[in-house]
């Protein structure tokens, strides 16, 4: 146990300082762009600690954080890079619009799990094709998952300009591409009056619960983590690897999917643009935050929710574009993964401790 | 030729994580002799050469170059003083032509363009000096092993060397290609150039040495002239007496037959024939050793009988039923155990616990798991009294499998294979890289199986390992079973013989 | 239609196709010469990003478009930097550096974009080199002699490229090191620093693929003026087997189905835009599913390299 504290530990403080690190080369943009980056780091990260809007907002944005995130751990794990986030999102939501659209008659109890599954498995299907496309043809899975967006992108934008669109954007001639309002035995409760936080987020907990389960508990879940770690060795014992890789890329593009779907029905009641809001590129930060470990995923997606909501605050109040959070995201992809070197290989995490214990 | 008349490593020590390399070690060979450095796998020689070559540096020891102290950084700096190396896994660039990796070495003067015709007119011309047959203009991947041993030697000619070191050169070649080899040895060293001969081959070291330096677990252990010595000296120099191996106590009776290989033909991942018309017949309750050097077929063979491996002519019986390119999954299910030879990505998945290598075969029946889900509490019991019935030195059964030694992580794999209780197991090299308690512990379980009936089929580089474990012992060379010999009859020379392909008739 | 209605067609076709290569041909043999040194580059896409803003930005603030490709240049060769030293000294996963630096680029550009720039703003881009009396010549001329000098300059980095990597002393070590570095290392070639010389050279010409766009092709900039064509470059590479006439083949053949595509986009038959707007994506993906060949695909690929292991 204490071993494991140990572990945790260290891996806590190289993750925050390879955010500061990632801060840090931030800050030289906004010098650049003539912005004091203290000031626009306090707005970013203290502002949203001030109200019940911050903090709920930023629960708000943990949830479709904490299902991608999960999603692209599990792909993550099985050495697979699923970039198609976006594309599974904006497919699953869609889904999910359609057939809470659907059924507007049946009990809540049946009619959300319903909904989710809808947008579980089409995002799980449009995962699934890259992962085949890997398996079968050895298609590079990043290149095949960005297409898939830009795919996906068109076909969501078709059907809710389209045949989903809400009959009355048709009758008032306003045009505006989304659909109609969810029925209210589809949506998710507000938990607080005034604010968007919903029931949701208890589902996305259990749900990255029942994914721990399912990696570390289940037989399938064995299975798949050998086929991830080491192939050689899982084809040895016996385990289909080509089938574990294809179903790896399907729960990982299901999760995205169900982040969609929850998007839909906790937060907007509808579908409509902008909906994925670029989650499926934060979610992988999320991702690699929380260590590709469900459990871990949910600190980490909260932390980053506050992330985002305070890049929102920090644009009005120092005026500096929330798309600076993106690059932000960028470079702390890029020192988290370069501290790998670290926190896996001995060699290297002993001179990095050497170097840290001597000053 | 003749900058060098005399190379000396003097105490050399070589660490890496976890094991000592190179123990102090001495080493000298003059221009005009053949020096052979003879040792087993692992006993420091290819270390040795990587540093003289420049691509280690040594924790101390110094070597020097005519008496004169000098510092070997870099290969850059060998090639410049005349040291060349034909290295064991070619230093050769697949997709280049023969001319275009000779270039790599070349400093040209100009940036924008090299003159490869130069090169390659220089490359014939010392094709035909030495009779080795080599067109500059063919790609690498086009030549077979023995033409690109021949070129890794023309790189070496090319750059003026004048230590020439062969790491285990006849490893892939035939018997001819090995008689030229040493023929031109013999006389290229008339022409001034000292020769470093690295093998394990105690017959090429009679045979074309003029010194011999035997190594063992990093240190010299023995050091002749060639005319001084005989084969079965140099051998037991070489195996060591610090191995009390268990030995097998001599049976009569066997079972039946229960593996049978009929004229099995298969290919590696080159697309070139590994297996060229196995036959072979294994017994209930005996352990058939397969002598051999490794690259011989051996891997395919083990592969091929768990199911690994396509075979592609002949058929494969297991309990009297064909297995031959069945699914792995159902070979398992049908009791064959494997102790691959890589152990550390293949018989274990590293990044597991300890407890999840020790079911990964187990994981999906009664009582580990009900339905799917697995049940711990079992898991953990059982695993915690596995652990302690092998003496699998771990902090816990939590721990990630890499983090175990060699001898435990190999104890981990056995362990799982033989509760499984197999009707037949192969192991290959499974003391490959153990510590001596952990070896004798696994040799004593692999004599309890053999005398419950199992079947063993047993893949070594070890002649003693064969030797007192084995109930027959089958020579493969070349994709071929050469011989079967009850090992009562068998002695050390004749079966060294046999490996290295010789067959009296 | 009339043969000659179709032939008119096939030409403007082909016309445009030309122009529309170049950014492909600049970003997708700089990430051949990353990918043949074993290192792959994911972040071409928010190179370009960068580029493009940079170039375009130097081009409309001061009026100089030679002084925003230069910058554009810059900026590459620092992203190249940024990138090589994460990958090979850091030895991180490629394939995720690659997507954070491709985030990292798109950021700066959309956050510089929005405060120095603020909304839609056009510039005169490059000229037309319409070069006097060739460009009169029916049919070749306007097809060969009518385009603005970054395109020319693309096309000749086709050839330029092969003789560098096949002719050089340097292109040879780029080969080895990229299919077998240990051999390289043994005779005696820095590995790691042939590697740094191909990221950032691959990435100087990504950011200039990228100014491309902006001063050459729209003659502005946008958050979505690159639209994967960064991706899109990089599966050309896979396409045309890390060759630079292959790529050259990819490009072309990439740009005219898509110039077929606009055309039927703007005939009389009905589909609905979204379709006509997926159409080069999902060409994309068709090209890679029969473009895998895995010996054609340097041995060394995504491997950082390390003396000392011993495998």
């Amino acid at each position: 146990m204490k071993d494991n504290l140990k572990e945790i530990l260290f891996n806590i403080i190289v993750l925050l300082i390879a955010f500061f690190i990632a801060l840090f080369l931030g800050s030289i943009i906004l010098l650049i762009a003539g912005v004091n980056p203290l000031v626009a780091y306090q707005a970013m990260i203290i502002r949203p600690f001030s109200s019940i809007y911050g903090l709920s907002e930023a629960l708000v944005r943990s949830i479709p954080l904490m299902m991608v995130g999960i999603g692209i751990s599990i792909a993550f794990r099985s050495k697979m890079i699923n970039i198609g986030g976006e594309g599974q999102i904006q497919l699953g939501a869609v889904a999910a619009g359609a057939t809470a659209l659907a059924i507007p008659g049946i009990p809540k109890v049946i009619a959300i799990p319903l909904v989710i599954l809808a947008g579980f498995t089409v995002g799980g299907i449009w995962g699934g094709i890259a992962g085949w496309m890997k398996a079968k043809l050895s298609v590079n899975e990043v290149l095949s998952t960005v297409m898939l967006n830009y795919i996906a992108f068109q076909i969501y934008l078709y059907l809710i300009r389209g045949p989903l669109i809400d009959p009355s954007e048709l009758a008032w001639g306003t045009g505006v591409p989304q659909t109609a309002r969810m029925p209210d035995s589809t949506i998710f409760a507000r938990l607080i009056q005034g604010q968007r936080i919903h029931s949701g987020i208890f589902l996305a907990i259990i749900i990255a619960i029942l994914v721990y389960f399912l990696l570390w508990r289940t037989t399938f879940g064995f299975r798949l983590r050998a086929v991830g770690e080491e192939p050689k060795a899982a084809n040895y014992a016996g385990v289909k690897v080509d089938k574990y890789l294809i179903l790896a890329m399907v729960l990982s593009g299901g999760m995205a999917g169900i982040a969609g779907s929850i998007e839909v029905i906790g937060v907007h009641h509808r579908v409509l643009e902008g909906l994925s809001a670029n989650y499926g590129f934060s979610g992988i930060v999320v991702a690699l935050f929380g260590r590709l470990h469900p459990i871990g995923v949910i600190p980490a997606s909260f932390f980053f929710g506050l992330l985002l909501i305070g890049a929102e605050m920090m644009q009005r109040a120092v005026n500096i574009p929330s798309a600076l959070v993106i690059s932000i995201q960028g470079l702390v992809i890029l020192a988290v993964v370069s501290s790998n070197l670290i926190l896996e290989n001995p060699k290297y995490r002993k001179k990095f401790l050497g170097f840290f214990l001597k000053n | 030729m003749g900058k060098i008349k005399s190379m000396e490593m003097v105490n050399i020590t070589k660490k890496f994580p976890g094991v000592i390399a190179n123990d102090n070690v001495n080493l000298k060979v003059e221009s005009g002799e053949i020096l052979a450095l003879l040792g087993e796998n692992g006993a420091g020689k290819t270390t040795l050469m990587n540093i003289l070559y420049g691509l280690y540096h040594p924790n101390s020891g110094k070597i020097l170059i005519n008496d004169r102290e000098i510092k070997i950084n870099s290969p850059q700096t060998a090639l410049e003083l005349g040291i060349g190396m034909v290295h064991q896994h070619f230093m050769l660039v697949p997709s280049l032509t023969v001319t275009e990796n000779v270039a790599l070495g070349i400093k040209f003067k100009h940036k924008f363009s090299m003159d490869l015709d130069k090169v390659a007119k220089k490359i014939k011309l010392l094709s035909d000096q030495h009779n080795l047959n080599i067109e500059p203009e063919l790609s690498i991947s086009d030549l077979s092993v023995g033409e690109r041993q021949k070129v890794e030697i023309i790189k070496a000619l090319y750059f003026n060397a004048n230590i020439l070191v062969l790491d285990e050169p006849t490893a892939a070649l035939t018997p001819q290609e090995t008689d030229n080899l040493i023929k031109w040895l013999r006389s290229v060293i008339k022409e001034g150039m000292g020769v470093i001969f690295i093998t394990h081959k105690l017959n090429e070291v009679m045979e074309v040495s003029d010194r011999v330096e035997v190594l063992r677990n990093g240190k010299n252990v023995f050091s002749t002239q060639t005319s001084k010595t005989n084969i079965d000296q140099l051998a037991r120099n070489m195996a060591g007496r610090e191995v009390k191996l268990a030995t097998a106590k001599r049976k009569n009776k066997f079972g039946e037959t229960i593996i049978e290989l009929e004229d099995v033909w298969a290919k590696n991942e080159r697309g070139l024939d590994a297996l060229r018309g196995i036959n072979l017949k294994i017994r209930k309750g005996e352990i058939m050793g397969i002598a051999g050097v490794s690259g011989n077929g051996q891997k395919e063979l083990a592969e091929a009988l768990t199911g690994l491996q396509k075979i592609y002519k002949g058929d494969i019986k297991f309990k009297g039923e064909s297995i031959a390119n069945k699914s792995v999954q159902s070979i398992i299910d049908r009791g064959m155990g494997f102790v691959p030879e890589d152990r550390l990505h293949m018989g274990t998945v590293p990044g597991f616990k300890v407890k999840e290598n020790l079911i990964l075969k187990d994981y999906l029946r009664r009582p580990f798991s009900k339905i799917f889900l697995l049940d711990r509490s079992y898991i953990n019991e059982y695993c915690k009294s596995t652990v302690d019935e092998y003496n699998v030195k771990c902090p816990n059964i939590n721990t990630p499998t890499h983090a175990l030694s060699g001898g435990n992580i190999q104890k981990v794999i056995l362990s799982r294979e033989l509760k499984r209780k197999p009707d037949a197991l192969i192991a290959s090299y499974p003391i490959r890289g153990v510590d001596i308690a952990a070896v004798q512990y696994i040799h004593e379980k692999l004599l309890d199986a053999r005398d419950n009936e199992m079947a063993i089929l047993l893949i070594t580089e070890e002649l003693d390992e064969l030797f007192n474990l084995s109930d027959r012992i089958a020579v493969i060379y070349e994709g071929k079973i050469l011989d079967v010999i009850e090992t009562a009859e068998a002695d050390k020379s004749k079966l060294g013989l046999l490996m290295a392909g010789v067959k009296e008739d | 239609m009339a043969i000659s209605d179709i032939f008119n067609l096939a030409l403007r076709i082909l016309t445009v196709a030309v122009a529309v290569s170049a950014p492909y041909l600049f970003a997708g043999i700089g990430e051949m010469f990353s990918q043949k040194s074993g290192v792959l580059n994911l972040g071409v896409e928010g190179i370009m990003m960068l580029g493009a803003f940079v170039a375009f930005y130097f081009s409309w603030a001061y009026d100089s478009i030679l002084l925003g490709i230069i910058l554009a240049l810059l900026v590459g060769a620092l992203m190249g930097l940024l990138m090589a030293f994460v990958s090979i000294t850091l030895k991180a996963k490629q394939g995720i550096s690659g997507i954070g630096l491709y985030m990292f680029g798109w950021g700066v550009a959309g956050t510089l974009f929005r405060l120095f720039v603020g909304g839609v703003e056009d510039i005169t881009g490059l000229p037309d080199l319409n070069i006097k009396f060739l460009n009169e010549i029916p049919v070749l001329g306007e097809l060969l002699f009518s385009h603005n000098i970054l395109v020319y300059l693309a096309f000749l980095l086709v050839p330029l490229s092969w003789y560098v990597l096949y002719k050089t002393p340097w292109g040879l070590k780029v080969r080895a090191v990229g299919s077998t570095p240990r051999a390289a290392d043994t005779m005696g070639i820095n590995v790691k620093k042939i590697r740094y010389q191909c990221v950032i050279l691959g990435s100087m010409l990504a950011a200039l693929g990228g100014a491309y766009l902006s001063v050459a092709q729209a003659n502005m900039f946008a958050n979505d003026l690159v639209a994967g064509r960064g991706f899109i470059a990089i599966a050309l590479v896979y396409f045309g087997r890390w060759k630079p006439f292959g790529i050259l083949k990819g490009a072309m053949l990439f740009s005219v189905a898509n110039g077929f595509q606009r055309w039927f986009q703007i005939s009389d038959i009905n589909f609905p835009y979204e379709v006509t707007v997926i159409f080069p994506y999902l060409l994309i993906i068709i090209v890679l599913a029969l473009s895998h060949e895995k010996f054609a695909e340097p041995t060394a690929l995504t491997v950082p390299y390390d003396r000392e292991f011993k495998g």
